[in-house]
């Protein structure tokens, strides 16, 4: 009989075994890897912290204002001053480039992996159970992986984020462009669109909402996974709230843990804010149309008077 | 199979052909094993039969169909008779899986990607019914969508739009969105969409039944009255019969895939030639259907002994009553394309013989009290089919 003490299919060693022999001879295509998303932190890092911190604050205070109005605006300076006044400021500019990068990587990645799936069927149906598996094991677990082939330290860390959170942006990309109206693509072939203009003029732009959706959640587990990775030598706010653990110092822990939501609910609220838009407010191709159509109409009109003119003075 | 040469297709004379779209034996067959279900729709089986050997569906089954220059063609059918699937082959969004169209002679059933977007470009373009107009862009963009696709400059291509805008009505709404206009400017906007790619085939897939009845009216009054001026190559796909006979210069009907019964609005009100179509024709106005045309008799006497006199020119002088009285008036004059109703409005208020008489002047026939009556009535034997445009 089987024996519940023993193990019979040692998968653990395999999977071990496969990751170290994957680390020995792969070591090249992951330092390139590493280099881009490297080089990205470390400039968007290095901009934000030459920044003064009250013209950061008044920037972010200024986005928000445009995109989401007064009260998110307010929100906005008021946390980051208290973050500032906290004496948590670098670790919060180091948080927010781990998720910039994160981000950049992840739109990089995701959006056009989403379109490759809305348009084939069969790449659905191979990345679709692959994110099916992304989604639900628990984010630690790709530290491990992460560690052997990428090290430890904030660049393998945001590499772990990505990892993390690219996935919604895939699927709703991938439903965003298969939920566009069929008559609309419909009237993008009848009026002779290639497939790229179809995708240009009307997939894209009627799915955006949904993809910035994704980009929100996107944006959002981006904020946790960077926490997380503070477990693999990451710096930032989650080294913060880790060192306050590892102290047992409970209030430095707690400080970090504020700082953390208050950067989570800005992100949140700015990100919905861009996706939720008026579409033509948003549209600065429509504005510009508007702005020449009215060109128009105004020349006509001048042309119309002048030649009303011109036969005045004849009778 | 009859292959178009590839050659020459600018010097060919396209002047002798009046049909600007042939639809030559198509079939259209959704679903995995298409080759199968073809071979047993063309052995005559029927569509359950297919369905339930094949899972196939046969959208469209062996239509054949002219769609002559400058004229307005209905196809009607009811949901699922395929008429749209038909419609969506000849712009090729649906692949034809047998079967030729032709557009000007040219078969192109088989041209490559590149010929047909200009085809869709420039030949054929098309009006939806839920009118498939981007939210997120302005009306006068939407309006120059189809040239926006073929790379036309933004100036040109707005003015051209601006001018289509006119054309419709709708130049002050350029700047507006299409959420912002009502289901009937919106309609409007897709047709300008449609005239600005300047194609000389119209494909309007229900392009007005979304819309409420009075607006639908409007609508077609508009189609009847720009096409006056531009006579396009209008392919019409509608499920009001009322429609069909109001807009189409032909009418197909279509019903399971196939065309059952084509030809002009007065041949299938008269003959409807299938149970199915009789129900259509059943309700129809035929007053106002039927012109002088269709129910008028040759020669100037009538059987009670009256008569018209004519002149030398072939005008008509006067009426000579049975009893030999004869007077210079006191008769209805009508043009052969008057309808019923007009030349029963007008007997009521002035009896009399009524007398046909063509633009010139000339006496072409009379039309008796009987015959009038029997036209609105609908006794078939009295009747002529052919719409008379003198």
């Amino acid at each position: 009989m089987l024996d519940p003490e023993e193990v019979y299919i040692p998968l653990d060693r395999w999977i071990q075994v496969g990751i170290e022999w994957i680390a020995d001879h792969f070591r090249p295509l992951f330092r390139s890897i590493r280099w881009p998303v490297d080089e990205l932190l470390n400039v968007i890092n290095g901009t934000l912290e030459a920044i003064p911190p009250l013209l950061l604050i008044a920037l972010f205070g200024g986005l928000a204002l445009w995109l989401a109005g007064k009260r998110t605006a307010l929100f906005t300076v008021v946390s980051m001053l208290f973050i500032l006044l906290l004496g948590i400021w670098l670790e919060t500019l180091t948080t927010l480039s781990l998720i910039a990068t994160a981000i950049v990587v992840c739109v990089i990645i995701g959006i056009p992996l989403g379109i490759l799936c809305a348009r084939s069927d069969r790449a659905w149906g191979i990345i679709r159970p692959v994110l099916d598996v992304m989604q639900t094991t628990p984010s630690f677990v790709y530290l491990i992986p992460v560690v052997m082939l990428f090290g430890v330290g904030t660049v393998p860390g945001a590499v772990a984020v990505i990892v993390v959170a690219v996935p919604p942006l895939i699927r709703f990309t991938n439903i965003g462009i298969r939920g566009v109206n069929e008559e609309l693509i419909e009237a993008g072939i009848a009026f002779g669109a290639t497939d790229r203009q179809l995708l240009w003029e009307i997939q894209l732009p009627q799915a955006l909402p949904t993809i910035l959706g994704g980009l929100n959640q996107t944006v959002l587990l981006a904020m946790v996974m960077s926490v997380i990775v503070a477990m693999i030598g990451a710096e930032g706010l989650g080294l913060v709230v880790l060192q306050g653990l590892g102290r047992l110092d409970v209030g430095r822990a707690a400080v970090g843990g504020i700082g953390i939501v208050l950067m989570a609910i800005i992100l949140d609220r700015l990100t919905q804010a861009v996706a939720e838009r008026d579409p033509r407010a948003s549209s600065g191709k429509a504005r510009i149309g508007a702005a020449l159509s009215r060109l128009f109409g105004s020349g006509h009109r001048q042309a119309e008077g002048k030649l009303e003119a011109s036969l005045d003075s004849k009778n | 199979m009859i292959s178009q040469p590839k050659t020459d297709q600018t010097d060919r004379d396209i002047s002798t052909v009046t049909d600007r779209i042939e639809i030559r034996d198509v079939y259209k067959i959704f679903g995995r094993r298409k080759e199968e279900a073809l071979a047993l729709v063309r052995e005559g089986k029927g569509k359950s039969e297919i369905l339930e050997r094949t899972q196939a569906v046969v959208g469209v089954n062996n239509v054949s169909l002219s769609v002559p220059k400058g004229s307005i063609s209905v196809i009607m059918g009811l949901s699922g008779s395929g008429k749209s699937t038909l419609a969506r082959c000849v712009n090729r969004i649906l692949e034809p899986d047998a079967g030729q169209i032709l557009l000007d002679g040219e078969d192109y059933t088989k041209c490559s990607d590149a010929r047909m977007r200009e085809i869709r470009r420039r030949r054929i373009s098309m009006v939806f019914q839920n009118f498939g107009l981007l939210p997120n862009q302005t009306v006068i963009d939407n309006v120059a969508f189809g040239l926006k696709l073929r790379k036309v400059p933004l100036a040109e291509r707005h003015k051209k739009a601006g001018e289509m805008l006119e054309t419709v009505g709708l130049s002050e709404w350029a700047s507006h969105l299409p959420g912002e206009l009502s289901g009937g400017m919106r309609q409007r906007v897709g047709l300008a969409r449609a005239l600005a790619t300047e194609a000389d085939v119209l494909i309007m897939d229900e392009a007005f039944s979304a819309l409420d009845p009075l607006i639908r009216t409007e609508m077609q009054d508009e189609l009847l009255r720009l096409q006056n001026t531009l006579h396009k190559t209008v392919l019409f796909i509608t499920h009001d019969f009322q429609e069909a006979l109001r807009l189409g210069t032909k009418i197909a009907v279509m019903a399971d895939g196939a065309v059952i019964r084509d030809g002009t609005p007065q041949e299938i009100v008269i003959d409807p030639g299938h149970d199915y179509v009789a129900a259509f024709t059943r309700n129809v106005d035929r007053a106002r259907l039927f012109d002088a045309a269709s129910v008028m008799s040759e020669g100037p006497a009538d059987a009670q002994g009256g008569r018209f006199v004519l002149n030398d020119a072939g005008e008509v002088a006067g009426w000579q009553a049975p009893n030999g009285e004869a007077m210079s008036d006191g008769y209805l004059a009508v043009r052969p394309e008057t309808t019923l109703i007009e030349i029963a409005g007008a007997a009521a208020r002035r009896r009399g013989p009524i007398a046909v008489v063509d633009a010139e002047g000339k006496f072409r026939g009379r039309i008796t009290d009987e015959a009038l009556l029997a036209g609105i009535a609908g006794a078939k034997e009295t009747m002529k089919g052919s719409r008379t445009d003198a």
